[in-house]
């Protein structure tokens, strides 16, 4: 069924009976050409552009629990295309412009918003930071302006820009950045790969990979033996168990980060602020909630919620850059699980068994990374052969030395 | 969170900085093979379940700790110093 207005409208005119479910729920099957592990945003991604750029169609996602229940039900929606490495820069430059195409390719509403993201600075040497890594972006085809104080206050009057301890010397001010409806994006994968004849199956959850001399056969499930000649493991928190399976031990540790949502707000805050001094960063949702968010918790972690230490950070933080959302009433808050890499970039590449493959390390940036995820991953999957955006995203550059740590921060899993 | 340090009792999480799991105690010898360093550095068990890492008590006596905990429940089930540890 594709959807438009007048859809819409005529169903709205018969009392709504005429939608049908928006992908089926098939049986496994015994075999199929390719089993992507894990049906997240990254794993729906990667099957729509495997049935939509080269045609493989036989195809089955298999996720333990529901569609989107992972962590692209559970972020706070940024997108952006603002890196600075060769290697990161292109392929999130990629990302973004498939954002831009994603709703008329689809033919579903990911209320993708296009609102501006502005990442403050607090001191001269920060601005010749953001000034370089807005000349990086331009370079890369993106777009970026750099803002002095009395230019972020015309965008964000609302900030305190005296009396912090961070004095707000101006911003990098990334026009096209913005944020997206996380649900949506899976739903509009989902929906999109089951059209084009990709099983979706739910309540699956894979305990074990078959190998034999170092090629992958298939994997077994709590739904049976599935066999293929071609398997991702595409699971992001749960990364090294499943690559586990498989006889790898990788470069990932999982770590807890949180996020928080207040009571919905008339329309009060346009952009997504990024306060990198405080460890702080907030955008309005369409609905009205503040989302709002920090950094990790720190520790290693597999537990679905945070500690109460990060909160009060990540409030203090809150108020001390934007003191007028002292009165906003936190509705809840959540913790997702973050494969950390040991550079803060992510790992899109073959593994030491034919036909598996791995696409993970995603630290907390993988929603805005799920288009071109999918499209690189299925490249790869297809070919045989990295995508060019994606080529230095590979799984021995620790071994190697080739890095890609955007933020400097060092070789520890918990620093990016 | 609270961990309980064998030299200053029971204290709040946030006198704790975090480093990594247990590998950091078992660094190679200098001219160990790149694979060795890179198992050292990077690659990690990254169990879902119990686990042993390394804490240092900060604002406390300032001693590396060896804390054996549970990732998914976050109980603690020993703390040890790692000046101590049996080798």
């Amino acid at each position: 069924m594709r959807y438009s207005g007048l859809k819409v409208i005529t169903e709205g005119l018969f009392g709504n009976k005429g939608w049908k479910p928006a992908w089926r729920d098939p049986a496994p099957k015994a075999e199929y050409d390719a089993i992507i592990i894990g049906g997240g945003g990254h794993g729906l991604a990667t099957a729509f552009y495997l049935a939509k750029n080269h045609g493989l169609t036989n195809v089955a996602v298999l996720e333990k629990g529901y569609i989107g229940s992972g962590n692209i039900g559970r972020n706070t929606t940024i997108v952006r295309a603002n890196y600075f490495l060769p290697g990161n820069s292109e392929f999130y430059s990629h990302s973004l412009k498939l954002w831009e195409g994603l709703e008329a390719e689809l033919n579903y509403n990911v209320m993708h918003s296009q609102r501006g993201l502005i990442n403050l600075f607090h001191s001269d040497g920060q601005r010749d930071a953001f000034a370089r890594r807005g000349n990086a972006m331009i370079n890369q085809g993106d777009d970026a302006i750099l803002l002095d104080r009395e230019g972020v206050r015309e965008h964000l009057p609302y900030l305190d820009f005296e009396q912090t301890r961070f004095p707000i010397y101006g911003g990098l001010l990334h026009p096209r950045g913005g944020s997206a409806r996380h649900d949506a994006v899976a739903w509009g994968y989902a929906r999109g790969a089951d059209r084009r004849g990709v099983d979706l199956i739910q309540n699956c959850e894979v305990t074990g990979i078959d190998i034999e001399n170092g090629v992958v056969k298939g994997v077994q499930t709590s739904r049976g033996a599935i066999r293929a000649k071609k398997v991702a493991i595409i699971v992001a928190g749960r990364s090294s168990q499943v690559a586990a399976m498989a006889g790898m031990r990788l470069p990932i540790e999982s770590h807890v980060l949180q996020a928080f949502v207040t009571e919905g707000l008339k329309p009060v805050i346009n952009h997504v602020v990024s306060f990198g001094m405080g460890h702080f960063y907030i955008s309005q949702s369409d609905k009205g909630g503040l989302v709002f968010g920090g950094d990790l918790d720190f520790y290693a972690s597999y537990a679905s919620r945070g500690n109460l230490p990060m909160v009060e950070h990540v409030m203090e933080a809150g108020m001390t850059l934007m003191p007028m959302i002292g009165r906003a009433k936190v509705l809840r808050s959540w913790g997702g699980i973050m494969d950390m890499s040991p550079d803060g970039s992510p790992i899109i590449d073959k593994t030491h068994v034919e036909g598996l493959f791995i696409d993970c390390g995603w630290n907390y940036g993988g929603f805005k990374a799920v288009p071109a995820s999918g499209w690189c991953m299925a490249h790869l999957m297809a070919t045989g052969e990295s995508h060019e955006v994606a080529r230095k995203f590979r799984l021995n550059r620790f071994a190697t030395g080739h890095l890609l740590d955007e933020e400097g921060t060092g070789s520890q899993h918990n620093l990016h | 969170m609270r961990l309980k340090c064998p030299l200053c009792g029971e204290r709040d999480r946030r006198e704790f900085h975090y480093y990594g799991a247990e590998d950091y105690l078992h660094r190679p010898e200098v001219d160990a093979e790149p694979a060795a360093w890179d198992n050292y550095l990077h690659l990690r068990d990254n169990p879902a379940g119990m686990t042993r890492d390394l804490w240092y008590h900060e604002a406390g006596c300032a001693q590396w700790l060896l804390v054996t905990r549970n990732t998914v429940t976050h109980e603690i089930s020993a703390v040890e110093l790692v000046a101590e540890r049996a080798k």
